[in-house]
């Protein structure tokens, strides 16, 4: 997984279009690799803009459709931009019968957001994940790929405080498997 | 590189490892990276090369040990003295242990208590979780950096690929059908026999694929090995290679385990730098390469025809078997996926003989299997023990019990497809049979403890609303099946339901169990199935009563 800084702007609407020619040119050698590069565009930008789609079909000769299809199947690519902080929290087995519901609606009315929404001000996006495989340190949540384990299920507002206190960035290989 | 090198660079890092006078390996998988380990391991090295202690002390990272929930942990192995595990370190601490113990030890000073100063962080290591483990698939955990080959040659690596190459296929799937391997991945199939039906096809391209999509929410077995000993999953893929005259590899992980991913990547350039993978492999004439293709977050892509469609870069749905993926697999050619566990068993299988892992276990269930033990239990974490050790020692005296004045209520195996079993059957013994008589199955290995708080009603309506989501939509008994079978249970979760409820739950279970295309579908109703089997009560006792029904 390719690491880039544009991920770090939000602002980022469309990779630039020599980006997604070679990105286009290098997977359309290998037979199957769509998925492949659909997840090396969403680690650069956070998300699979249309435009973006349209033009990594254009490019690989693959239909939109096809596209679509794969993007709306795998619960891993998003397509909106997800925010400055992705909020993670882990709805595995391990974390829920440690509290992880009560964890997230606590979250939800610290931001006033429902799951799977963000913040008006794109600050924070909120999502239950499936498991994370941190379970040993379940309940837990992790913000733009940092992990914050063993967290009291009862305090959204300290799990908050610490978010803005760490100004975790955003990684590449961030685990968004959405629900 | 010739075989004959392979232990030339082995002892030539073991005769490295041998002058250390310390040797500190820090846990570097995601669980204790998350709690910090990257900052543990920069702080030693910075001490350790401040006080020029390089060349006396090595530093480096280790797969996962196994107490996740007590990390970031770190193994010390110090001449002349027991290894020691230190849990919940910090980077402060870590500067202490190196300041009183490492220091002096390297400095020629006589160290009597080499624990002392960070006496509350020792872990025992010959207490229960670990004296009654037997590691084969993590025996390098804890010994071995996962990201140097050289480690992985001092602890046998890539010896039995090249015993391999000396054998015929036959002989290789032979060996590994009499060991009495079986798929780790849940099922259970032969791996040897599976091995030779793709060996009997006709086809000049054949896959042999790693299925490291391991989606079982609350198990990270799979991770655990990938992140651990990458090296070892490589050469089991190698040899089944070998065994079905396979042409190609590919490895197939779930995308949310960057670590893991980083982790095979870097040890397939090192094996292909050393000789080990490409072409003429160890001087035998042999080529053989690999692929890295990440799953995107669907639990179905587990099954192996949708796990194919998947690499194929399609929707990961399942299509109907036979023709099964060993006739016609990844693009239509012979194929062969099996698990990353299984996989990571055969170098050792090949290595110390058929008849060395056939001792372990019970008749049928032979080997280890490495369980994530999670949930209400006291020593959280990654354990492996031998077939036939019953649920009550891995969860009682491994586990530690609850750790808390709450009682154990039951297990649930399998994950998502597996069932619940009572405390009053833990004397079960583990096995593939054993499991399934008691309405469960092994699984890939969650085992999910939960307490007398925890209720196994809503457990079930977790599972099955887990599977609802995550069905592919393909065949109508699992998608139609799963959500009608939902709406009863959250009837009966809120209070509403009824005996009828109950019944037509039994009665879409059977549909769903016969009629589903692919085992997601088919096992989805396990769970709430083995709930009602084992704690009918708790599910009587939520239904509407007759009076309150009347009005």
């Amino acid at each position: 997984m390719s690491e880039d800084t544009a991920l770090d702007d939000v602002e980022v609407e469309e990779a630039p279009e020599d980006e997604i020619v070679v990105l286009a040119q290098k997977w359309k050698k290998k037979r199957g690799s769509l998925i492949m590069a659909l997840h090396e565009l969403q680690g650069r930008l956070g998300y699979v803009p249309r435009e973006s789609a349209m033009k990594l079909g254009r490019e690989m000769g693959i239909p939109l459709a096809n596209i679509y299809e794969v993007l709306t199947f795998y619960n891993y690519f998003k397509l909106e931009s997800p925010g400055k902080y992705i909020i993670s929290v882990c709805t595995g087995t391990a974390c829920h019968i440690k509290g992880s519901p009560k964890l997230l609606h606590g979250i939800e009315n610290e931001l006033g957001i429902k799951e799977g929404e963000s913040t008006p001000d794109g600050e924070y996006h909120l999502q239950g994940v499936r498991c994370l495989g941190c379970c040993g340190l379940a309940p837990l949540a992790s913000v733009n790929g940092k992990v914050y384990g063993k967290q009291d299920v009862t305090d959204a507002h300290g799990l908050l405080e610490n978010v803005k206190r760490d100004e975790p960035m955003h990684v590449a290989a961030e685990s968004n498997d959405a629900e | 590189m010739k075989p004959e090198e392979l232990e030339v660079k082995a002892a030539a890092e073991l005769a490295k490892q041998q002058a250390m006078d310390v040797r500190l390996v820090c846990c570097s998988s995601t669980g204790c990276q998350s709690s910090g380990a990257a900052d543990i391991v920069a702080r030693i090295k910075a001490d350790i090369t401040e006080r020029g202690l390089a060349g006396k002390v090595q530093v480096g990272g280790t797969g996962c040990m196994g107490l996740c929930s007590k990390g970031p942990l770190v193994r010390m192995t110090c001449k002349g003295h027991e290894d020691v595990l230190f849990s919940e370190m910090t980077p402060d601490l870590a500067s202490r242990l190196v300041e009183e113990v490492v220091a002096p030890v390297a400095n020629g000073e006589e160290i009597h208590d080499p624990v002392g100063p960070l006496g509350a962080h020792v872990v025992d290591l010959h207490a229960a979780f670990f004296a009654m483990q037997e590691r084969v698939v993590l025996s390098n955990n804890g010994h071995a950096d996962p990201e140097k080959l050289a480690d992985y040659l001092v602890h046998g690596g890539y010896q039995g690929l090249r015993k391999a190459l000396t054998m015929s296929a036959e002989e290789i799937c032979q060996e590994v059908l009499a060991s009495g391997l079986r798929g780790r991945g849940g099922a259970g199939y032969p791996t040897g026999l599976k091995w030779d039906f793709a060996h009997r096809m006709q086809s000049d391209v054949k896959y042999v694929i790693c299925n490291g999509d391991e989606g079982d929410p609350g198990a990270f077995m799979d991770r655990s090995v990938l992140e651990g000993d990458p090296h070892a999953v490589l050469e089991g893929m190698m040899i089944a290679a070998r065994a079905m005259n396979a042409t190609n590899g590919v490895f197939y992980i779930r995308a949310e385990y960057p670590l893991a991913v980083d982790r095979i990547e870097k040890a397939i350039r090192q094996a292909r730098q050393a000789g080990l993978v490409g072409r003429n492999i160890l001087n035998s004439g042999w080529s053989f390469d690999f692929d890295v293709r990440l799953g995107a977050g669907a639990f179905v892509c587990g099954e192996e025809t949708a796990l194919i469609a998947s690499v194929e870069g399609k929707l990961g749905t399942p299509r109907p078997r036979p023709p099964f993926p060993s006739v016609k697999g990844l693009w239509d050619k012979p194929s062969c996926v099996n698990n990353v566990e299984t996989l990571a068993n055969v170098p050792r299988i090949l290595l110390n003989g058929a008849e060395w892992f056939a001792a372990k276990g019970t008749e049928k269930s032979k080997g280890t299997k490495v369980f994530a033990l999670t949930g209400k239990i006291a020593h959280n974490g990654l354990v492996e023990v031998p077939m036939g050790i019953t649920i009550r020692e891995i969860v009682e005296t491994i586990g530690g019990g609850t750790g808390t004045d709450r009682k154990v209520k039951g297990v649930q195996t399998g994950g998502p497809s597996g069932g619940m079993i009572p405390e009053s059957q833990f004397d079960t013994p583990i096995s593939y049979e054993h499991l399934q008589q008691l309405g469960s199955m092994m699984g890939s290995g969650g085992l999910i403890v939960i307490d007398d708080h925890d209720s196994v009603v809503e457990l079930a309506r977790f599972y099955l609303d887990f599977c609802v989501d995550e069905s592919c939509g393909k065949c109508a008994p699992c998608r139609i099946g799963g959500t009608q079978m939902l709406h009863l249970l959250d009837k009966i979760v809120a209070g509403d339901g009824t005996e009828e409820d109950i019944a037509n739950i039994r009665m879409i279970a059977q549909a769903m169990q016969k009629g589903s295309l692919c085992a997601l579908g088919q096992t989805a109703p396990t769970p709430v199935l083995s709930a009602l089997k084992h704690f009918p009560s708790e599910f009587t006792e939520r239904l509407k009563q007759p009076a309150a029904a009347e009005a």
